[in-house]
Order: structure tokens, then sequence, then C-alpha cells
């Protein structure tokens, strides 16, 4: 079976966040840069495929030169070979290009059989790139999961969103998302650590994806930000201890601001 | 005016209240068409509800396979119904399935896409709250018809009624090596409780709970407010709480009127999901706990105590009404 795992790297989400002044997208210079923690999972799920039902895993990358950095360490935690997407003209790329992109590179793998991603990446939020890669490849989506098991020719996962759970079944080839609740990612191992110098890495740009110079194909970015500003910071009110009346205290509070 | 295509969402039976918050949000931009995707009947069923809220005209996309299948209908339907009356804007839900859709459909469109708008105004400039709420963004489409998934609670539902006019959409087969069958669903644990991106009030509960059990108290406040019910991060991982529940940068955003953060520290992770709440409450036994930089009002002590005191007053009050 061949798999593709998606993985991104992110600013850590225990730091503050910011739009860099010149262009207002997301200001990657000053920040520790991550493995996204979801992403993470997916990849120990294709791991666990790997180990499960046989499996060769490609971790591909879309981001700047430090977007290595992940590659290695899933190539650590086990993948077979990296493949990183890399062009400063997919800098603040949209979830339409970023869709497109990741939809050529994953053809340029060829015969994939499951594609790999998390349901979100802690820096976009907007949930919606492993639907639209889905789309572009003409794949079942099965999002959201929480389980996922693999078994003559299909796929089926436990997914579980704020409407509640279901179960889906597709054939393969499929794209599989996971949410933070599928596993717990392994530690590489030092020999893990070692043998991910030696493994194969390709790079491609923009004009190896789309060597037809269809400039349609991954147009930056379909939308525009004006403006941007930050929000102001919420200062404390007011602060009791409780001396056994508080939870009386806080409804006739409530009742003041009109919450009850 | 030109159509602006809403997506309705529904159990069915009854339209869910985040449709007709699109439906007003649509008014700002032109006539709001509603796209009914579901089994043979519904969209008569609904009809008369989203004229009520200003819905010109209703595109029935009826099929028993509506409900087979994830998502794939639900772009199929909105991707006619695009080609079919090139609409200024097409309108979704920003729920898990809403956001879904809207990647798909802008893609096939290749269209610009905006998530998580909390406003809209008539130039078609959309405002959403980014990085954990930090920073407000005002943001428009540039190329394509714009896809835009709006945040449930960001827009009043108004009545407008108006004479809706029916059209068929027919929706293409399913290929089903492309799309997910969807095989069985169980309904959200939450019961009678409001969703929880959409309930006005929310009750979230922390690693201070101490366990399943404790999240009863959590759950008695929530029902007493008629709220939802939240964790954070640290209670989910003990396993006090299912993960759909989870507020904070890897589970939902909430902005609700009132947010309770009951033994709930303040970890960015959680403070990033709820702080864009109109008014912040938070019980905690540790003075220090970084939550209680930024509540309207901060109660140190013990949620055992402070909470069922306040359910009390809440029961006595409404009981009182």
């Amino acid at each position: 079976m061949n798999i593709v795992v998606l993985v991104k790297q992110v600013p850590d989400t225990a730091a503050e966040r910011t739009l860099s002044a010149a262009d207002l997208t997301l200001d990657r210079e000053d920040t520790d840069l991550v493995l996204d923690e979801i992403n993470e999972r997916a990849a120990e799920e294709a791991l666990t495929l790997k180990e499960t039902v046989g499996a060769e895993v490609t971790v591909v990358s879309m981001g700047p030169d430090s977007a290595l950095e992940a590659i290695r360490k899933v190539l650590a935690m086990g993948a077979d070979r990296g493949l990183h997407i890399r062009d400063d003209r997919l800098h603040g790329a949209d979830v339409v290009t970023t869709a497109k992109v990741l939809a050529a590179a994953v053809r340029t793998v060829g015969d994939v059989d499951l594609v790999l991603a998390g349901n979100a990446t802690t820096d976009g939020q907007s949930s919606a790139v492993p639907a639209a890669l889905a789309d572009l490849l003409g794949l079942p989506q099965l999002t959201h999961a929480r389980e996922v098991s693999v078994d003559e020719g299909r796929v089926r996962v436990e997914r579980e969103t704020e409407d509640g759970e279901a179960t889906l079944d597709a054939p393969l080839p499929a794209l599989v998302s996971v949410t933070e609740k599928i596993n717990e990612p392994r530690y590489p191992s030092f020999k893990g650590i070692m043998a991910a110098k030696r493994k194969p890495v390709e790079t491609l740009d923009l004009d190896d994806l789309f060597p037809d110079g269809d400039g349609n194909g991954f147009r930056v970015s379909r939308t525009r930000v004006l403006t941007a500003v930050p929000r102001p910071a919420r200062v404390a009110g007011t602060r009791v201890t409780d001396d056994g009346s508080a939870g009386r205290h806080l409804a006739a509070f409530l009742i003041a601001q009109k919450l009850l | 005016m030109p159509d602006v295509l809403v997506l309705v969402d529904h159990d069915g039976e009854r339209v869910h209240k985040s449709t007709y918050e699109l439906l007003a949000a649509a008014r700002r931009l032109g006539d709001p068409a509603a796209v009914v995707l579901g089994g043979p009947g519904t969209a008569s069923r609904l009809t008369e509800a989203l004229a009520r809220h200003g819905a010109t005209s209703v595109h029935a996309a009826e099929s028993a396979e509506a409900t087979e299948f994830l998502t794939t209908p639900a772009v199929d339907a909105l991707e006619l119904a695009v080609r079919e009356v090139r609409p200024a804007a097409v309108l979704v839900s920003a729920t898990t399935d809403g956001k879904e859709v809207a990647g798909r459909l802008a893609a096939r469109l290749d269209a610009g896409l905006l998530t998580d708008a909390v406003d809209l105004d008539p130039s078609g400039t959309v405002t959403q709250i980014v990085f954990g709420g930090s920073c407000t963004v005002r943001a428009r489409v540039t190329h394509g018809t714009p896809v835009i998934a709006v945040r449930p609670g960001s827009f009043e539902p108004e009545e407008c009624p108006v004479a809706a006019v029916r059209h068929d959409l027919v929706l293409p087969p399913i290929d089903p090596a492309a799309s997910a069958r969807v095989t069985g669903r169980r309904a959200a644990l939450a019961g009678d409780r409001p969703a929880l991106t959409e309930a006005a009030v929310v009750v979230s509960g922390g690693r201070g709970v101490g366990g399943a059990d404790g999240f009863k108290v959590v759950e008695r406040l929530a029902d007493a407010l008629g709220g939802a019910v939240g964790a954070s991060r640290a209670a989910v991982d003990a396993g006090y709480y299912p993960h759909q529940y989870q507020v904070g940068q890897t589970g939902k955003s909430v902005s609700p009127r009132l947010y309770i953060a009951l033994g709930i520290s303040g970890a960015i992770q959680h403070l990033a999901g709820m702080q864009t709440s109109k008014t912040i409450v938070a019980v905690n036994k540790d003075p220090e706990a970084p939550v209680f930089g930024l509540a309207d009002y901060g109660v140190v002590g013990d949620l055992f105590a402070v909470a069922p005191q306040l359910t009390d007053e809440v029961a006595a009050r409404r009981a009182g009404d």
C-alpha cells in the first residue's frame, strides 16, 4: 500500500502569534516552528498502518526551507521518503492554492492508496484543505476520524464532530483526516534520527508541479486582507475570594449585566 | 439585486437557527436564495420557514442519496446552483461540515474562500477574528464567486416574509468510488443542550473539576442557564469529558454572551478558543490562574461550593419569572 501523509510546520500554539506588518500574512520569523501536532498524529497513523498492513509512507510538506525539519522528523519516526514543495511564490497561499499544489504533489507520487492529513492545522484553522484536496483528486473524503481501519481495499472511519459520531466507509484510494483523539504519536528513536538523514527527500517547485506554466493552476490567493488590527487585550474585572456567598454574588453580577 | 446562495442546515423537519442568521447576512449582499439538500419532500416542508426569513427562492436538491454520502451531495447541489444563478456570493455556516463544503466548492469554482466570517458589509468585505481572538482582519475575495463560511451566532435572525419561488436542481448521480458512504450515525451526547458553537451561554470545566463525575456540577449549571457544556483540553485529555466539547486552539472556538470557566487555569490553548466571549466568569482555587487576567468576574474559591450555589440562585430566579 502507498500512503502519503501531509504535514505542515506551524508556529508553536503555546506562543502568541502576530501578522507581519509587511504583507499581513502570519509572521513566521520570530516564533518557534514545530511540526503541527495534529499532522504528527496523521503521521503516527500512517506508520501504524505501515506496521499492521504494510505500506510505503511518503511524507509531503509545502513550505519554506525550514519545512524540511518537519519532513525529517516524520522520516525519523519511520516514514520512507519525503517530498518538499518549496517555492517563494507560495508565500501566503490560500486554501484553494494549497489544495491544488498538494493535489499536484500527491499525483507525482503515483498509485497512492491513502492520503492522510490532520483535520486542521493550528495556524490556518480553516479545516477545509483536506476536503478540498479530496475533491480535486476525486477521492472519497473520510474526515475528522478518531479511528481508522483499512481492510480488503476499503477504509472505514469513526468520525466525530459537533453533530455527533458517524461511521464512514469508502473504497481505496481515499483521503482520511484525523482529529487529535486518534492516537499518541511516537518519539523518534536515536536510530530513527540517524536513519532519517539517509532517506531520500525530493524538492519540487511550482514549475515542476505545473510544467505547462498554467498560471491559474497556482494563483497564490483568491482573497486579499485589507486591514488587520490587534484586538484590545481583555482586562481583569471584579475579583472576589469566596467566603461562602460568592455564588449568590455571582448571580447578582449576572443579573446586573442582564445575563440572567 | 443579485442572488446570494445560502446552504440550508436542517434536520429534515426544521431549519436550524444558523440558517436564519445566514439569510439575514445574505440580505446585505442581495436577494437570499436558499439551497435545500435532502430526501424527497424536504424542500416543501422547509419552504414556509425559509420564505418567512427572506428567501426569495428555494433551490430544491432532493434525492434519496442526499444523506447517504458525506458532503459530496451538498457540494454538487451548490455547484449546480452557482452555475445556474451566478450568485454574488455563497454563504454556508462555519460548522465542521459547512467549512468542508465551502472548501470543496471553492476548489471546484477556483474561487476565493473566507472562513469564520463574523461580519459582512454590502461591498462584500468580510470581518474575521483570527489567532484565537487576538486579531481582527477585514478581507475580500478577489477572484471568482465569493464562498463565505459564517460563524454561527454572528448575525441575528430576522423575519422578513417574502414569497419564495421554487426551482428544482437535478443532482448528478453520486460516484461511490469518489464519495464516502455514511453507514451509521449517533447523535451528539448533548441531548437538549444547544450546540457549543451556537450557544449564548457556555459553561466549561477544566482539570479542576477532578473527574468525569465532577462534570455533573458543570452540566447542572449549564442546564440551569440554558447553555452548552465545554471542556478544556486538560479535562478532555484526562478523559473527564468527550473531545467534541473541547474549547480551544485545537478544539472549538466559541464567542457566547456569557462564558463561565470552572476549574480552568487558562492556558493559551484554551484562552484562544474563548476570549472573544462577551462576558467571562472564572472560578478557580488558584489565585494565580491566568484566566483571572481576562475574567470580567473572577472568584477565587472551590467550584464545588460556588457553582451549585449559583445554580440554585439561577433556578430560583427562573422559577420566580
